[in-house]
């Protein structure tokens, strides 16, 4: 089991996401081999969907800055939770090794930390959607 | 992959196979889906193409094959086409990390004038040291997808709806990688095969430095019986993650026609299909992983079967491989009871609003996951004190 603590095998991954990848478009070539084209190409057809109205958008639509917002603070605390993993996966052996309270006070202090923005951010509005 | 070219070509054999696996599961999952959705609606289904309709996928593969293939003049070429390619890729490379039943092992024998073996063949695409962080890595790469094809296709519809379901599968990724810090902290591995290990044999705990353990055997030593909160919130989660009812605004019909995929048909819009199944399968995979043993039989470790089988009088060889297939079924058998707790779900909750989505997976989901890793931490340092 210890070798498989820190097993990679990057050939495996690698090798499935190209066959992967050749897979689909070959999948893709080949839909497009078999469905062929119809005769009738007019632009109303190759135009984009719209309910019942010509096409009215624009290639640069704009979209609300929530999104952008949101991404943001998606990054922000994500990285604080991936600063756990490691604690996490080590904290029984801390214990073990008597360093227990100190491992643990430590987290507290971040974790407070953490809460602390998510309470700023409900508090300043960032994830109303109106 | 391997140390010589027999392991290498079976290894990437299994690789295929479980991609294959993957692949193949789609249109019985949608045929499942199907019936299912009709026996919940006191419908019938479809039934007339074949024994209880299951051939009807098998027409409907046909069926997309001889659609035409269609890009419309604003969607951007080459993202629309590579979108559909790229969802296949990340659902796959998570799933073939998910180990499937116990490793099989083949003792060294001699053939075409050499030495051969011995192997070490796992049931799973390969065993990843860091298991878990990958799989959170790979699966959140569907992200891109669902952007490329929404930003490809230069539709409006396929833009809100691309940026409306990357924003709720980032949000609910949160809660998702925080839910299980207190299954890592538990297990004290990243490893999938070491966790599924510690949940092996009857339910049994030490605390306070006494051993607590179950009178009788079939009760197991999972991992729910730890942490029920983040099972809840994991699979609240994985459902978000994969886009599916209650949480799949991503396609919200009324709103927003059919999501990022507007503009897709025919065996493109197949292939997203195939991506998202794929991550149902992953988070039923997980689920089964973290919190139900894994592969393991409730009430039997695996080498204790591993005897019971000798004991039949099987060479310890077939023995090994008769494990594995037993092992296998097990797995199958808790996979395909979450695949259709899915379905069910989806067919039973009506959809929130987007407002109630983001709210509950930022106000709600991400503190009460915070709380339990508070939680498990202060109960583990308790006890081990």
């Amino acid at each position: 089991m210890t070798s498989a603590a820190t097993s990679m095998p990057i050939g495996g991954i690698i090798f499935l996401a190209i066959f992967i990848a050749i897979f689909g478009t070959g999948l893709i070539f080949l839909a497009r081999a078999i469905g062929g084209q119809r005769k009738n190409n007019s632009a109303a057809k190759r135009d984009v969907y719209e309910c019942g109205i010509p096409g009215q958008e624009k290639k640069e639509s704009k979209v609300s800055v929530k999104f952008y917002l949101t991404a943001i603070l998606f990054i922000l605390f994500d990285i604080e939770i991936i600063f756990m993993y490691p604690w996490a996966i080590s904290f029984r052996d801390f214990i073990s090794s008597g360093m227990g309270t100190p491992v643990l006070i430590s987290m507290g202090v971040f974790v407070a930390v953490f809460i602390y923005g998510l309470w700023w951010e409900v508090k300043s509005r960032a994830l109303e959607w109106d | 992959m391997g140390q010589d070219i027999l392991e290498i070509t079976i290894n990437s054999v299994k690789l295929i196979l479980i991609f294959l696996m993957m692949v193949q599961a789609v249109p019985i999952l949608v045929w499942l889906e199907r019936r299912g959705s009709a026996f919940i609606q006191n419908r019938f289904g479809p039934n007339r193409v074949g024994p209880l309709g299951l051939v009807q996928l098998l027409a409907d593969a046909v069926k997309f094959l001889t659609k035409e293939d269609f890009a419309p003049d604003k969607a951007v070429r080459s993202l629309f086409y590579a979108a559909p390619v790229f969802a296949l890729i990340p659902a796959t490379l998570a799933y073939a990390a998910i180990p499937m039943s116990t490793p099989i092992s083949i003792a060294a024998f001699e053939a075409f004038g050499s030495t051969w073996g011995p192997y070490l063949f796992r049931v799973q695409g390969y065993e990843i040291g860091v298991g878990i962080v990958f799989i959170l890595g790979v699966s959140s790469l569907a992200a891109y997808t669902i952007l490329m094809a929404g930003w490809g296709s230069g539709s409006k519809f396929s833009l809100l709806g691309a940026l409306r379901a990357s924003a709720q599968v980032i949000s609910y990724e949160l809660a998702l990688g925080l839910s299980i810090v207190g299954v890592i902290m538990m297990y004290g591995t990243f490893n999938l095969s070491e966790m599924i290990q510690a949940q092996q044999g009857p339910f049994q705990f030490s605390a306070f430095g006494y051993t607590i353990a179950s009178t009788v055997d079939w009760i197991p030593n999972w991992g729910i019986f730890y942490q029920p909160i983040g099972f809840i919130l994991f699979f609240a989660a994985a459902f978000a993650e994969s886009n599916r009812l209650p949480f799949d605004l991503a396609e919200g019909e009324a709103e927003l026609v059919a999501g990022f995929h507007t503009e897709y048909g025919g065996f493109k819009m197949l292939m997203f299909f195939i991506g998202e199944y794929g991550h149902m399968m992953i988070a039923a995979g997980l689920a089964t992983t973290f919190f139900f043993g894994g592969y393991g039989i409730p009430g039997i470790t695996a080498q204790e079967l591993q005897q019971v089988i000798v004991g039949w009088g099987y060479a310890d060889q077939t023995a090994n491989i008769l494990n594995a297939v037993l092992h296998f079924l097990m797995y199958n058998v808790k996979f395909a009871i979450f695949l259709w707790i899915f379905i069910h779900v989806r067919w039973t909750l009506p959809r929130f609003r987007y407002d109630q989505l983001m709210d509950l997976g930022w106000k709600t989901m991400l503190p009460w996951a915070l709380a339990n890793t508070i939680l498990t931490a202060i109960v583990i340092y308790v006890v081990a004190a």
